[in-house]
């Protein structure tokens, strides 16, 4: 038992870890081209608006609230010391959690009873649908059962999540929890593990750089004024900007 | 004064034919990979028609360009907010079957098939799936007014057009068409640049070109909608935009791009206009009225001394300046003042000017009693009990310009925003640069005919001479004034050179593989 607890607590973490960091870092180096949202859009337009936006509002909400957790955990107590409050907060994510659930469903429904989908679905998609269609069952299943997850999360689970990030993994207090929740740890890490490896990586990409940049590119080879000057040094470095 | 260089290209479309040619050298360079089988960089429209994607120019449906509202000018379809909120659906994005399924034929069946009662034939098969498909449409579908009740009647540009002038535009006897070219616009106000949430479109400094990075791009497909000439394309297979590149690797080298170069009918001008980038944002927030001027008040007079010397501070190498005023482009839209923007009205200051086409009426057909005619024929000689007789003497020649073929307000709205004056001083001058041409020619045309004619256009003779020139007899080296890049600069400008066929042509070295 402890050697399982061992091998997925504390070995898969640092496996999913290094292979999510170092994986990414690489196709997004290396292979532009092959990293994007590959969106179905262009093929099926109808269908996709009952899967894609409960899931991805969803999951946006679903995600912000566990890294909100994770780096302030105090934050979230002191939100939930108030009951009303912590209804809010644990209703609104439930909430979220089954749109997610739904969406997932319809996706799932939509790529595979589509015929054109076909051609533009791998193995790889299916696999990354049933580990978040698992994933969410079994966050909604914890939410359900072991209830108030926000507060027990910052108290149990993130020093779990800290004590990983310090190089110091303590699972004491996370061994003991019940299987779903260590499924829930489980199937959390092995997503992050097989992100490089899927079209999850366009969570990495959000245009978040539109908000604030000017709506007009104008893209230069040289230094348009200095160019002309010959005391302008050539450089032996290609521009950055293709 | 901000004086940037951008290459632009003036269609001429009375000498359009319709041929495609433009359209299949295109495709057989930079289409024709998995994923890109609908897409045509450069297509041919049967004007009227309802166009590719059918009816693209009805920004009602399809919600792009940029729009004026309260005075402030934003994009119709996408921009921050509205790209940002829509991002995981797009609720303006075309599909495929606005487009056409891409397809071919199974033509191994007609030799493969086993011997049997019948003729094998070759089925259409899907080229997304590879299933049998009944072809519904293909990018020409309407091609030379084909299904006319469906399509030139659902063309956009009717709307302002009453019932009684479309049902004189579509009697059989006087029906009318020409041929619409279209490619990337290569705009100064490139919606699809503004709508990129990634940031991956973005315009080249040195020569206008807008670029899609294939690298950068994420599928997130605003630029589809934004573009409101539908000319940015999204890849189904590899999830990354597309759109026409004008040929770069071939312009930087000094060649035509492959549309022009191919081109039958000679209608394609290329060459460089020096234009004031500072002047950009006070044009697109002008009037509707006034768009058209403001667009032309931005380009420059290459020979101007003070053009020239900010030309110089700003970068731009001297054989582009030397270009620019040997420029075709130039000499049509603003020295002759003959070529106008396609849908100036959707503010992305298109830098493709169009030549209107006059469609002069040759011959009309009349009734006539021919009953003394036939007495005079032999008695067995078959008679022709029909008195219809085309009639090819006009009162003037070509007709005057009432009596054109397309009513005024169809081409005005599709190059003036519906200002029907500016299209007419064109269709003024064309006329009278023929009217000129006949007398110097042919003979038969008074000289007071002629010359009241020539003054009526705000021409002179010479300047006649010279549009007839560049119109009809105009060298290859006429029609391309390209400055290569320099050699030295075009080693940094691309990642490679050497792009060929079937590859995506945006200066990747790495094999064309969709993500996973």
């Amino acid at each position: 038992m402890d050697a399982l607890n061992n091998f997925f607590l504390i070995a898969l973490p640092y496996v999913a870890l290094a292979v999510f960091l170092i994986g990414s870092i690489y196709r997004y180096t290396y292979k532009g081209f092959q990293f994007s949202s590959l969106s179905s859009q262009f093929l099926e337009g109808r269908k996709l608006f009952y899967g894609s936006v409960p899931f991805h509002w969803g999951i946006l909400f679903i995600f912000t609230g566990h890294l909100v957790a994770f780096l302030i955990p105090r934050g979230i107590l002191a939100w939930n010391s108030q009951p009303l409050r912590l209804m809010i907060l644990e209703i609104s994510a439930f909430i979220f959690g089954i749109s997610m659930l739904v969406g997932l469903i319809n996706l799932l429904i939509r790529r595979y009873t589509t015929p054109r989908l076909r051609f533009v679905t791998n193995k790889m998609d299916f696999v990354i649908y049933m580990l978040l269609i698992l994933q969410t069952i079994t966050g909604l299943w914890i939410a359900y059962n072991f209830r108030w997850g926000s507060s027990w999360f910052s108290t149990l689970l993130v020093p779990y999540l800290h004590s990983i990030f310090k190089l110091q993994p303590d699972i004491s207090a996370v061994s003991l929890l019940p299987w779903t929740v260590k499924l829930h740890i489980i199937g959390a890490f092995t997503i992050i593990g097989i992100v490089p490896f899927s079209r999850l990586i366009h969570f990495l990409v959000p245009p978040i750089n539109y908000i604030w940049r000017p709506y007009q590119q104008v893209r230069w080879y040289w230094g348009r004024r200095k160019v002309r000057s010959p005391r302008t040094p050539w450089s032996l470095h290609r521009p950055k900007n293709n | 004064m901000d004086v940037r260089s951008q290459i632009a290209m003036v269609f001429h479309l009375d000498k359009c034919i319709g041929c495609h040619t433009c359209s299949i050298a295109c495709k057989n360079i930079w289409t024709d990979r998995k994923g890109a089988e609908y897409m045509w960089w450069n297509n041919v429209e049967t004007k009227p028609g309802t166009g590719y994607p059918t009816k693209w120019e009805d920004q009602e449906i399809y919600r792009g360009g940029w729009e004026k509202k309260n005075g402030k000018v934003s994009l119709k379809g996408a921009g921050k907010r509205r790209g940002l909120t829509n991002i995981f659906y797009n609720p303006n994005l075309p599909i495929i079957d606005d487009y056409y399924e891409p397809f071919t034929y199974k033509y191994l069946d007609l030799i493969e098939s086993p011997e049997g009662d019948d003729q094998p034939t070759a089925r259409p098969v899907s080229l997304i799936t590879g299933k049998p498909i009944d072809i519904k449409m293909g990018p020409n579908w309407d091609d030379d007014l084909s299904g006319t009740p469906d399509f030139a009647r659902n063309d956009p540009n009717m709307k302002n057009i009453s019932p009684e002038e479309q049902e004189v535009m579509f009697q059989l006897e006087k029906m009318a068409f020409f041929y619409l070219p279209r490619i990337c616009n290569h705009c100064l106000n490139p919606a699809c640049v503004a709508s990129c949430p990634s940031g991956a479109i973005y315009k080249r400094g040195e020569d206008g070109v807008v670029l899609i990075n294939q690298e950068v791009c994420r599928a997130w497909r605003m630029c589809v909608t934004a573009c409101p000439y539908k000319k940015s394309y999204y890849n189904w297979y590899t999830g990354k935009s597309e759109k026409c590149i004008l040929c770069y690797p071939r312009i930087e080298a000094g060649l035509a791009p492959a549309c022009m170069h191919s081109c039958v009918g000679r209608i394609r001008y290329l060459g460089v206009l020096l234009y004031d980038a500072d002047k950009i944002e006070s044009a697109v927030h002008g009037d509707d009225k006034d768009l058209i001027n403001n667009q032309l008040d931005l380009i420059l007079d290459p020979f101007d001394k003070d053009v020239i010397r900010a030309a110089k501070m700003n970068g731009v190498a001297d054989s582009t300046i030397h270009a620019a005023q040997f420029s075709p482009v130039y000499k049509f839209v603003k020295e002759w003042g003959l070529a106008l923007p396609l849908h100036p009205e959707f503010r992305t200051l298109p830098m493709l000017f169009y030549v209107p086409p006059l469609l002069p009426v040759m011959a009309t057909v009349k009734k006539v009693d021919n009953k003394e005619q036939q007495e005079k024929m032999d008695p067995i000689a078959k008679k022709w009990d029909d008195n219809w007789l085309y009639d090819t003497s006009t009162k003037e020649l070509w007709g005057t310009l009432d009596e054109i073929r397309f009513p005024l307000k169809y081409i005005a709205s599709l190059f003036s925003a519906g200002d029907e004056e500016i299209v007419k001083d064109k269709w003024k001058k064309l006329l009278a640069v023929r009217i000129h041409r006949r007398r110097v020619t042919v003979g038969d045309v008074s000289d007071e005919k002629a010359d009241a004619t020539l003054a009526d256009a705000g021409l002179t003779a010479a300047v006649a001479d010279a549009i007839y020139a560049l119109t009809s007899l105009p060298k290859f080296e006429e029609r391309f004034v390209i400055p290569a890049a320099h050699r030295e600069q075009a080693i940094e400008m691309m990642d490679f050179t050497g792009d060929t066929k079937g590859e995506a042509g945006f200066g990747i070295k790495g094999k064309v593989k969709r993500g996973i």
